[in-house]
């Protein structure tokens, strides 16, 4: 019986690993990527709230070297081909906002664009 | 008090002031390496001097480096933002003309920070005026209530905008005396774009500055200083 049940306990969690692929996980153009300043897993979920708090401290207060900074995301995970976390299928903010069906603001005042390759093209 | 105890205290100082004298560097390189992450405090009030009579008639030249550091337009459509301008005055008796720059005058009672519903406009510790972004529902009360009409709003969306000042459709925005430099410890654009160094930036709360010297000899104005909103930008020589 608990042979049984372990049986179907394997079937059942390789059933939903099979499933979340097959829903169409976006696959994310991570950029350069690296070392992120926090576990991935732990920035898929809270990395809202880290930028929400960063915000706050950098305009009201002038902190600007904290290290959840979208300035910093965007400097590592944009694409590599375009220099951008948005704009197509797998961007890497885009990507997984798309699958959600999450809409993001902060590129509609922010730049979305490496700040390093927008000053190399300045020169 | 016995001969013991004393050599105690004098072993006890000693040893503090060498600990004080190892960890010191320590601590100073570490601040280094990490930049400044102290909030803004309000020991420091930034402000500005601008000498009229050496404003250039005709020069725009504070202006443009405005637009370039900010990502603004310059004026291309006739709702674009402008931060900075230039204004030309003649007295009509005398005859006499003067130009100079006009923009966010960083009053320390800002009255479009009394009108914001919603705290977006604000006055940081170290005396600039700003606005959060992220507060501003576009209601534009604030512009109303500027005596310098100094704000604008931005009626179109945008792209393309600079990685250090974001700037986006249905909000207000106005100069914010290049925060994103000042905090870097470099001058606004505008200060290091005059050629003919008429615009002086510094600490007016730091009686050593060189700025707080300068307003304390010469002759400066505020303008509408009938208003008492003690404007951060003092003008000489109007």
């Amino acid at each position: 019986m608990l042979k049984l049940f372990a049986l179907l306990a394997a079937l059942c969690m390789c059933a939903s690993a099979d499933a979340t692929e097959s829903y169409g996980m976006p696959k994310l153009d991570i950029g350069k990527g690296g070392q992120c300043v926090e576990e991935p897993q732990w920035m898929r979920k809270n990395h809202m709230k880290v930028l929400f708090q960063q915000r706050d401290e950098t305009v009201h207060q002038g902190i600007r070297d904290g290290k959840y900074s979208l300035k910093n995301c965007i400097e590592c995970h944009a694409s590599l081909r375009d220099n951008s976390v948005i704009g197509r299928a797998d961007s890497f903010c885009e990507g997984c906002h798309r699958y959600e069906a999450v809409k993001i603001d902060c590129f509609e005042c922010h730049s979305s664009k490496r700040s390093s390759a927008l000053v190399q093209k300045e020169h | 008090m016995s001969d013991t105890n004393v050599q105690r205290r004098q072993f006890l100082k000693t040893s503090v002031g060498a600990a004080a004298v190892a960890i010191a560097p320590g601590m100073l390189l570490f601040d280094m390496a990490h930049g400044k992450s102290d909030p803004v405090s309000s020991k420091v009030r930034w402000g500005m001097l601008i000498d009229t009579a050496n404003c250039a008639d005709g020069c725009n030249d504070c202006v443009t480096a405005c637009n370039k550091e900010n990502g603004l337009s310059g004026g291309l459509s006739p709702t674009d933002s402008q931060w900075m301008r230039k204004v030309e005055l003649k007295d009509m008796r005398s005859g006499r003309t003067l130009a100079l720059p006009m923009m966010c005058q960083h009053c320390e009672e800002p009255p479009c920070v009394d009108v914001c519903p919603t705290g977006a406009s604000f006055k940081r510790a170290d005396g600039i005026v700003l606005v959060d972004k992220h507060l501003c529902i576009g209601c534009r009360y604030c512009m109303m209530a500027c005596p310098y009409k100094a704000r604008s709003f931005v009626h179109e969306p945008l792209h393309d905008q600079k990685p250090d000042v974001p700037r986006g459709k249905g909000t207000v925005e106005s100069c914010t005396m290049c925060v994103h430099r000042v905090d870097k410890g470099q001058q606004p654009a505008c200060a290091e774009a005059c050629p003919n160094k008429s615009i002086m930036f510094g600490n007016l709360n730091d009686p050593e500055s060189e700025i707080s010297k300068k307003i304390r000899t010469v002759q400066s104005t505020q303008i509408r200083a009938d208003l008492g909103l003690n404007t951060g930008i003092r003008y000489q020589g109007i």
